[in-house]
Order: structure tokens, then C-alpha cells, then sequence
């Protein structure tokens, strides 16, 4: 009897993790702006990846062998592509909230993802290393940037790779990012973002260099409202950007 | 699961598209409730398609066009005029040449017979695809992560995605609760092959003629396709006739430009209609070609839009596996339907549009699209707009047909 009871518990607990995860894949549902933009980031991603570590993309499984951290994981959008891609994933989240209903998505998707509710810094004094540190929209909402990229870093094996993308501060991402994405559009919820928290391409660059790291590329993401799409730029890095650095061997 | 892809429908869109994902590396089961020998036999359609230089292009991509190169006839030239049974006196229309966008010629005929034997023996050379004919469907499940299908003899089959490539009353539509929108033209489309005395040039012909138009469209040799809409009751009268008795209604409308005409084959006749699937996707299903969109063959357009479909819904899918994706989730399905969906409807929703404005003796109306043909006719930007249109070179090209 007591058997059976502890069951349905868990049988409810798991349907209420699913039915979010459904929340957090569903194209049209609240995380849309997201999923609008995610084709970019893993283009992004991916290619970075597959540039660094001499990986085939057209191969079935050209990430196998790569172990890949990624910061911030919400509902798993960026871990089961590389999962899928063939690499040893971790993803972590200081909501915890987001963790059972990352896995109960993974599980449905029949990949196997460890999904920890924890943060960078204290994986980094656990001593864990990667050979990929995913670091996206992360960084403008911590509280001290240089501490965090500095356990990003220790996060590293020597010749890992660190991709990390933010916001850039000036009177157009205000427009955009704040009064656009939050007020106009409401793709976020109001007070997502911090204005000042934002931080410009040279600031990265020189928080990630402090950091113990070398950057190696930037590019802008960039969104076209007629045709309604996201697209990687190489010049416009106004709003949203991306930037890929590597630890020294 | 049985393969990534099953897909029903074997006719020209559902074979396309299993090769298509063979090269990304996506298995298929196609599911084709027609035998092989029906499919193989030279005489079971007899129509022939207006290949835009995209979908030509697509063929080759897909490793199909070097054997079907011989078969087609290049289309150089297309003449639009506006006329009336008998009166074969003025030339009053539209000139399209190809030689106006040097980018080849407009496009390619090609019949029914040859495109469809490729398909066959590329799926048969492909070991990605698997070919089950004769087999039906009759049930379908798609939840969130796999879609399953029930077959007549009893065998269950899984994918991660179901494809309806079933045609205008797709059964994979019906059983994904999806409506249509649409409405019967009242038209039946009659098609043979003619033979005439003349070589056409490769000059393709649409006479817009009060009961309906008649396409005279160039085959190899001195032969021609003629898809020729009359009225139903009509059109069934005509197809009843004797030959000679046939070709004598014929005669006037076709005229004697070619000199002699003769019957180089069979005589089919096609019901017309309009019919729209409301969507093209649902969890882990996507419609493409007449499955989701069944239009007027005014234009020639039916099977381009379908190989757009395939080239598009393929491009989606190859970019989701590169980037780790589930190729099926809606998320991508999305994506092809809002790449296909708006431009099927309009196009569909002109080729109406032109059936309706041609198809009548109203002297206002004949008026009207004379004056039109000629205002089209003397702006040269325009014209090539409509010749890069009909060569479907313009929009957002899927990677399939891209040079």
C-alpha cells in the first residue's frame, strides 16, 4: 500500500516536471523570444566548436569525446543539441527549480544529461574541468563578472574553449533590450535586465583576458523585424553578442 | 523505431523527399499504396510537368537529372494570348523568352513516366530509403516524440517523423485531424501527348479560351503536351469520343501552327479543384506537395511548389541535425511551415484568380486582361520579374536549388 502511494507521488511529481518542460519547448509558449534566437546561437556554437576541436559537422556524431559545461542551462535548450552532437554534457543552474524539469525533458528525449543545481564557482573548486564552457546571457546578471569568469577559466582543461555572449550598454540596447524586448514586445518579463549590468565588447574582452583567458573571436547577433529573424553579424555588435576565447596550453 | 522518416506517399514529392534525407543522413520508409508494376508501367499517367530551373536544379542534386536530361525538352519561350474557339487569326498576348534572364531556359518538360521510373531506381540504389508498395495505411498516432503508424496487413512502423506526401485527399491529413479549405473548379483537366507536323521550337503556349485554357507545352521530338480544362460534363463527353472525333473538337482550339496533329498516346482526364490543408504541420508531421496544397494546373505550378516543399522542408531538417536539433520537434516544423505555407496559398490563390479571369467569354473581362496582358507586355522589368518567377529563381531559394 505504502509502496504504491510513494509511486503515484512520484508519478505526479514527474508528469509536473514534463508538463513544464513542455512550457519550456513549446516554440510558440513563453520562451519563444528564445527559441527565436537558439538556431543562431548553436550555429554559433557548433561551428566554434567544431572549429577548434577539428570536428567534422557533417559526421553523425562530431562532438563524441568532448566533455561541455553549460552555465545557466533553464530547460536544456543549448545541452540536448550537444548531447545529440555526441558530447558528455553537464549543465548547471542556480535555479534549481529549472533542474528536474531539464531532465525530465532529456529523459523524453532519450539523452543523457547530468543536470546539477549548482553554480560555476562552486564546480570550480570542486576541481571539475571541461573542454567547453557555454556561458550564454549569463554574465550581465552576476554579481561580480570578473570573479565568475575567473572560475569559469579554472573550469578549463588547458586549450578548453569558453563561449560566452551578454549585452552591450549603450542608448540603442536600452532601446532595444529594454524598452523594446521588455516594455513594447514584453518577450521578457520587465526587470530581466539591468541597463548598467550590460557590458561592451572591450569590457568582455578585458574582463575575459584578466580572466587568465585569450579571446580569439567576436560577432554580434543580429535580429531583422522584417523578416523576423536572427542573423550572426561580424560588424554590428550593438545589442546582443557573442564572443569565443581559449585557455592557454 | 523502423527509420527516421516514414513517408506516405510514393508518387513524386514522398521519393524526392527519402533521397533528399539520405543525404543528410535520415533513413526513410516510404509507404506507397500503389504496386511497383503500376508505377513502372509507361502508361499509367499520363502527364507531363513544366520543370522551373529550380526544381531542374533540385533533380540534379538529388543525382536524378543526368538520366533524365535526355527526356526533357527545354522550354525557351512562353505565349500567353486570349482567344476563342476557331479564332486562331491574331496573335493578342503575352512573350516570355528566356533568352530576356540568361540564366538557361525558363524551364524543362518532362513526362510523368521518366521522372517517376528515376525515383523509382534511385530509391531502389539508395540504402537509406526503404520502398514498401502496395502497402496502406490505416491508422496513425503522433505524440510528442514519436509518430506510428498501422498498415492493412497489420504491421506497426515508427519514426521520429511522419510525412503526408499523399496527395489532394490525404489520408495523412484527415487522420491528423487537419481541415482543408478549398472548393472544386467545376473543370476537368483533360491531358494527352500530340503529335504534330511542325517542330515547336520549344515555345510553350497558354490559350486562355472562354470554356477554359489549354496549355500546349513542347515535348522531345515533334510532340506536345496539352492540358486542356473544359467544363466537366464536357470534358467527359470529349474524353469518350472516338479519336479522330477527339482530335476534330480539338483542332480548333489547338490551331494549325504545328500543321496536322495526331494522338502520340493515351487520354487522361483530371478533376480539378482548389484544396488547401489549414495547416502543413502537426507534432511530429509535415504535409508537403498536393497533401498540402492541391491548386489549378493553370500556371504549371503543382509539382514546382511540391519540390519546393521537399527542398525546403529538407534545408530545415539538414540545418537542425548540423546543429544538433531534434529535426522533427516543432520548433523546426515551424520553420517550414512558415518558409511554405504563405507562399503556396498565394500562389494558389493566383492560379485561381486566373482560372476565374480567363475562363469566360465576358467582353469587359476580355477587355480588361488584353489591356493587362499588354501593360505587362511593354514594361520590360516587369516581364522579367514574371520570367524569373516562372523559372522560380525568385524568393528565398532552399539550398537544394541554389547553384
Amino acid at each position: 500500500m505504502g509502496k504504491v502511494m510513494v509511486t503515484t507521488v512520484d508519478a505526479s511529481e514527474v508528469a509536473k516536471f514534463e508538463a513544464m518542460a513542455a512550457e519550456w519547448w513549446d516554440p510558440n509558449g513563453k520562451f519563444k523570444p528564445l527559441h527565436m534566437m537558439n538556431p543562431v546561437r548553436l550555429d554559433y556554437i557548433t561551428t566554434q566548436i567544431a572549429g577548434e576541436f577539428d570536428r567534422d559537422l557533417n559526421h553523425e556524431k562530431p562532438f563524441e569525446g568532448l566533455r561541455i559545461l553549460d552555465i545557466g542551462c533553464g530547460g536544456g535548450l543549448l545541452c540536448e543539441p550537444m548531447a545529440r552532437l555526441g558530447a558528455q554534457v553537464i549543465g548547471v543552474d542556480a535555479a534549481g527549480g529549472n533542474i528536474p524539469v531539464a531532465a525530465a525533458h532529456a529523459a523524453q528525449s532519450g539523452l543523457a544529461i547530468d543536470y546539477r543545481h549548482t553554480t560555476a564557482e562552486d564546480m570550480a573548486a570542486a576541481g571539475e574541468q571541461f573542454d567547453v564552457v557555454i556561458n550564454m546571457e549569463v554574465v550581465e546578471h552576476v554579481a561580480d563578472p570578473q570573479a565568475y569568469l575567473t572560475a569559469c577559466q579554472q573550469l578549463l582543461k588547458p586549450g578548453g574553449l569558453h563561449l560566452c555572449s551578454t549585452i552591450n550598454r549603450n542608448p540603442k540596447s536600452f532601446a532595444v533590450a529594454i524598452v523594446g524586448a521588455e516594455v513594447i514586445m514584453r518577450w521578457l518579463p520587465k526587470g530581466t535586465h539591468e541597463w548598467a549590468k550590460f557590458i561592451t565588447p572591450d569590457e568582455l574582452y578585458g574582463l575575459i583576458t584578466t580572466a587568465g583567458l585569450t579571446p580569439v573571436d567576436r560577432k554580434g547577433y543580429v535580429f531583422n523585424p522584417i523578416t523576423w529573424k536572427w542573423s550572426i553579424s561580424d560588424r554590428d555588435l550593438s545589442v546582443n553578442y557573442v564572443t569565443a576565447a581559449v585557455k592557454p596550453s | 523505431m523502423n527509420s527516421d522518416l516514414i513517408i506516405v506517399g510514393g508518387g513524386l514529392n514522398g521519393p524526392a523527399l527519402a533521397l533528399a534525407a539520405a543525404q543528410v543522413g535520415l533513413s526513410s520508409t516510404v509507404i506507397d499504396s500503389l504496386p511497383v508494376d503500376t508505377r513502372e508501367d509507361l502508361d499509367f499517367d499520363g502527364r507531363s510537368y513544366a520543370l522551373a530551373q529550380s526544381s531542374k536544379r533540385m533533380l540534379a542534386a538529388l543525382g536524378l537529372w543526368g538520366d533524365l536530361a535526355q527526356n526533357a525538352q527545354e522550354m525557351t519561350e512562353i505565349k500567353v494570348s486570349d482567344g476563342r474557339v476557331g479564332d486562331a487569326s491574331v496573335f493578342l498576348g503575352l512573350h516570355f523568352d528566356s533568352a530576356e534572364i540568361e540564366e538557361g531556359p525558363m524551364g524543362y518538360m518532362l513526362e510523368d513516366r521518366y521522372l517517376r521510373r528515376a525515383l523509382l531506381a534511385a530509391m531502389e540504389a539508395e540504402p537509406r530509403v526503404t520502398h514498401r508498395a502496395g502497402e496502406t495505411v490505416v491508422a496513425q498516432d503522433c505524440d510528442i516524440h514519436l509518430a506510428t503508424v498501422s498498415l492493412a496487413s497489420g504491421e506497426t512502423l515508427s519514426a521520429r517523423l511522419l510525412i503526408g506526401a499523399d496527395g489532394r485527399s490525404s489520408g495523412t491529413c484527415a487522420r491528423a485531424g487537419i481541415r482543408r479549405t478549398g472548393w472544386s473548379y467545376g473543370q476537368t483537366a483533360l491531358v494527352c501527348a500530340i503529335a504534330h507536323e511542325k517542330p515547336h521550337g520549344g515555345v510553350a503556349h497558354q490559350l486562355f479560351l472562354p470554356p477554359g485554357p489549354l496549355a500546349i507545352l513542347p515535348l522531345t521530338g515533334n510532340r506536345s503536351s496539352i492540358v486542356w480544362s473544359e467544363k466537366d460534363a464536357q470534358a467527359r463527353a470529349v474524353n469518350a469520343l472516338p479519336e479522330e472525333e477527339y482530335l476534330q473538337v480539338l483542332r480548333p482550339r489547338f490551331g494549325d501552327f504545328l500543321g496536322d496533329i495526331s494522338l502520340a498516346g493515351q487520354r487522361y482526364a483530371y478533376p480539378l479543384n482548389l484544396t488547401l490543408a489549414n495547416s502543413f504541420v502537426a507534432p511530429r508531421m509535415a504535409l508537403i506537395g498536393d497533401a498540402a496544397h492541391g491548386m489549378h494546373p493553370i500556371a504549371g505550378q503543382g509539382l514546382n511548389a511540391g519540390l519546393r516543399d521537399v527542398a525546403a522542408l529538407a534545408h530545415v531538417i539538414a540545418h537542425a541535425v548540423r546543429r544538433g536539433e531534434d529535426f522533427a520537434s516543432p520548433l523546426v516544423l515551424e520553420r517550414y511551415q512558415s518558409w511554405r505555407r504563405w507562399d503556396t496559398a498565394s500562389l494558389a490563390a493566383a492560379t485561381d484568380l486566373f482560372n476565374r479571369l480567363f475562363s469566360n467569354d465576358s467582353s469587359l473581362l476580355r477587355l480588361g486582361r488584353d489591356l493587362g496582358m499588354a501593360v505587362i507586355g511593354s514594361m520590360p522589368g516587369l516581364r522579367r520579374g514574371f520570367i524569373r518567377e516562372a523559372a522560380g529563381l525568385t524568393g528565398d531559394l532552399p539550398d537544394l536549388m541554389r547553384k
